[in-house]
């Protein structure tokens, strides 16, 4: 067994018990640290791929970003998971029946399952041929060049997603006193000011 | 990517750019002061559109390598879903203030599950049709929930929502059996690898998986459940959006799907695609008896059109996919004019849609209830109206493709379903005057409820003559 190939099993194994503990565990906090192992583990076997780039993808963009995200969200939503497990028993029994029967059906699918004649050469086609370009520079060719459309696509989609988030949530409290650093930046002693000479014994009446 | 491309995509990116820029002059122009104007330029942008499309338009052209197609079938779609989306939102202008909905987010949401949608009928891909797919839903789970005041509505989106999801993830899963099959996510791939052999079990659940997906978007049963509720609970303008364009965008989609990309294992989706018909039509038929709320009612209907829109799908021929358009394009204008209706039913300045509302509404308004009559028998499938041609012509293509059973059971759930759209008339002219309604049509809704029965009276001497597009539109897409 060559470094390689016991690298691939240690990222590999790693990768299925990290993913089972992420569901299994009861704590939601450690559920998120698992994913960040499962996360890193999947960056090591995309080194073995020869994708580096996509693996630092994985540790910077997963790993520093998105799991911390998931991680403050856990945090802050008080969900009482407990209630939530309880409610998922009681369907349980119906649902992992209907689940057993799709798997033997999908079994039975990918037990006659075929590719066609084409598919190798199809499969090829939009990459350009991986001993020619470097790893950024291929991903760029498929991403900005031959499905731009796609990628523009999809930025519509996550500017949905956030005009949305908007909608939905946000409240224009009109109740509430804010600050305006301009108004008070602007603010001058001949308009906020008034001097009076105020005589003893008079008042301002 | 070359200039070609960008000018082949040039009316969605237009839609994009006005979508974008109606988004800033809302934010940094005034927020939801200029909601109708917002509206108003949306609503002529995609008439506008419509009118392009339908113009200048001609024959096939390709653009992304593939992942785009404008052809006749893509331009005939886009001109009845930009339309409707045009008048549902032209309709909805009056009433969006009493109705909690009047945000600059609403017009500009609409142009962009419009985009979807454009993108949708014009997929030369399963990721291009999944992006537009996505891109119209999440719009749509939005507005569904827009009135976040509102419980019902609430509700309404987070339902929509989830099972939208749970749809998506099925179609996704049929895609990758698909991909997995072919090598490649272009059609053209897809088509070539299906005639070069046989069709593998593999491949027909993902087939399966992706007409299952797709038909939770046309509210075909068994994957109707969320209909109801959804119609129910959403604003009325909403709603009325929901009834007509996403449909229309929907079932075109299906039919691009299985035509462009499945065409060699026709005699697979056919019988898929008849279940389908056979069980919406009759559910839509049976179910909708019962109902007591027209907007409840109208799903139902809804549900039952989509059955006979799929009869002529499932008939697999050039003749049934152009009885498909035309059957869509009747069903839009009869939804636009019947929404238009509704969204003027008022008592006291409360909006409701309850069916007992409209007792003796004939002595009040005697315009609109004839009006509204003239559609309803049209929706039922009366003859010498609109809609018996609609429905004749995918029976027909179903007879001429050997399924005359599928033909049988279509105007027996068709006489079925005539019960309910009657009894709205029997109310109409003959029920019991009850508190009655006493809101008024703005000139918009008025304008499209009478043109929309106009429609259907005048129509049945050539029906516009949308019959020589259709079968263009047909003929590119049946090969």
């Amino acid at each position: 067994m060559t470094i390689a190939a016991l690298a691939f099993y240690v990222f590999a194994f790693t990768v299925v018990a990290a993913g089972l503990l992420v569901v299994l565990a009861r704590n939601p906090v450690h559920s998120v640290l698992w994913l960040i192992l499962a996360f890193i583990s999947a960056a090591g076997l995309f080194v073995l791929l020869g994708a580096e780039f996509v693996a630092m993808l994985l540790v910077i963009v997963y790993v520093g970003a998105v799991a911390v995200l998931f991680l403050f969200v856990v945090m802050m939503l008080d969900v009482d998971f407990a209630a939530l497990k309880a409610e998922m028993a009681r369907h349980l029994p119906l649902a992992s029946l209907i689940g057993l029967v799709l798997l033997i059906q999908m079994g039975l699918a990918y037990g006659a399952w075929s590719s066609s004649e084409l598919a190798e050469r199809l499969r090829g086609a939009p990459a350009p041929a991986p001993a020619t370009v470097e790893n950024s520079r291929a991903l760029g060719l498929i991403l900005y060049d031959r499905y731009l459309y796609l990628f523009q696509a999809a930025g519509l989609v996550l500017l949905v997603a956030m005009v949305g988030a908007i909608v939905l949530t946000l409240r224009h409290r009109t109740t509430v006193k804010r600050q305006d650093v301009l108004a008070q930046m602007y603010r001058d002693p001949a308009t906020a000011m008034e001097l009076r000479d105020v005589r003893p014994g008079q008042g301002l009446g | 990517m070359t200039r070609a491309d960008l000018l082949t995509v040039l009316p969605e990116a237009l839609l994009a750019l006005a979508a974008l820029a109606a988004l800033m002059w809302g934010v940094f122009g005034g927020k939801d002061r200029l909601a109708l104007p917002i509206l108003w330029a949306t609503a002529a942008l995609l008439a506008a559109l419509a009118v392009w499309i339908a113009a200048a338009g001609e024959g096939a052209r390709t653009a992304f390598g593939g992942l785009f197609v404008d052809d006749a079938f893509a331009r005939f779609a886009k001109v009845v879903l930009l339309a409707a989306a045009a008048a549902v939102l032209a309709m909805a202008a009056g009433v969006l203030g009493r109705r909690g909905l009047l945000r600059f987010e609403f017009p500009v949401l609409v142009a962009l599950a419009a985009l979807g949608m454009m993108m949708m009928v014009s997929a030369g891909d399963l990721m291009a049709l999944y992006m537009g797919l996505e891109l119209q839903s999440l719009a749509l789970y939005v507005i569904a929930a827009m009135r976040r005041d509102s419980v019902r509505s609430t509700e309404a989106g987070l339902k929509y929502f989830v099972l939208g999801a749970l749809a998506s993830g099925l179609m996704l899963y049929g895609a990758s059996l698909a991909y997995g099959f072919a090598g490649t996510t272009g059609f053209a791939g897809i088509l070539e690898a299906l005639a070069a052999g046989e069709t593998p079990l593999g491949l027909l659940f993902g087939l399966v998986f992706l007409l299952a997906g797709l038909s939770f978007k046309v509210s075909a049963v068994p994957f109707h459940m969320w209909t109801p509720d959804v119609y129910e609970g959403a604003p009325t303008p909403v709603t009325a959006f929901f009834a007509t364009a996403p449909k229309v965008a929907a079932m075109a989609l299906i039919a691009r799907l299985v035509h462009d990309a499945f065409g060699p294992a026709g005699h697979d989706w056919r019988q898929v695609v008849a279940l389908l018909a056979v069980a919406s039509m009759f559910l839509g038929a049976v179910a909708g008896i019962g109902q007591r709320d027209f907007k409840r009612l109208m799903a139902y209907s809804s549900i039952g059109h989509m059955g006979f829109a799929l009869v002529g799908l499932a008939a697999g021929s050039a003749t049934g996919v152009q009885t498909m358009l035309v059957y869509l394009a009747i069903y839009a204008t009869m939804n636009v004019g019947v929404f238009a209706f509704i969204l003027a039913m008022e008592r006291e300045g409360r909006h409701l849609t309850d069916l007992a509302s409209l007792g003796l509404l004939a002595r009040r308004e005697p315009t609109a209830a004839l009006a509204l009559m003239i559609l309803l028998f049209s929706l039922a499938g009366v003859p010498p109206l609109l809609g018996f041609f609609a429905k004749y012509g995918v029976l027909l293509a179903a007879v001429e493709a050997d399924m005359a059973w599928l033909a049988l059971a279509g105007v027996i759930a068709s006489v079925i379903s005539a019960f309910y759209y009657i009894r709205i008339v029997y109310l109409m002219y003959f029920g019991d005057e009850g508190e009655g309604l006493d809101g008024a049509m703005t000139p918009a809704q008025k304008t499209l409820l009478v043109v929309t029965a106009a429609v259907m009276v005048a129509g049945i001497v050539n029906l516009f003559g949308i019959e020589a597009p259709a079968a263009a539109a047909a003929q590119a897409l049946v090969r």
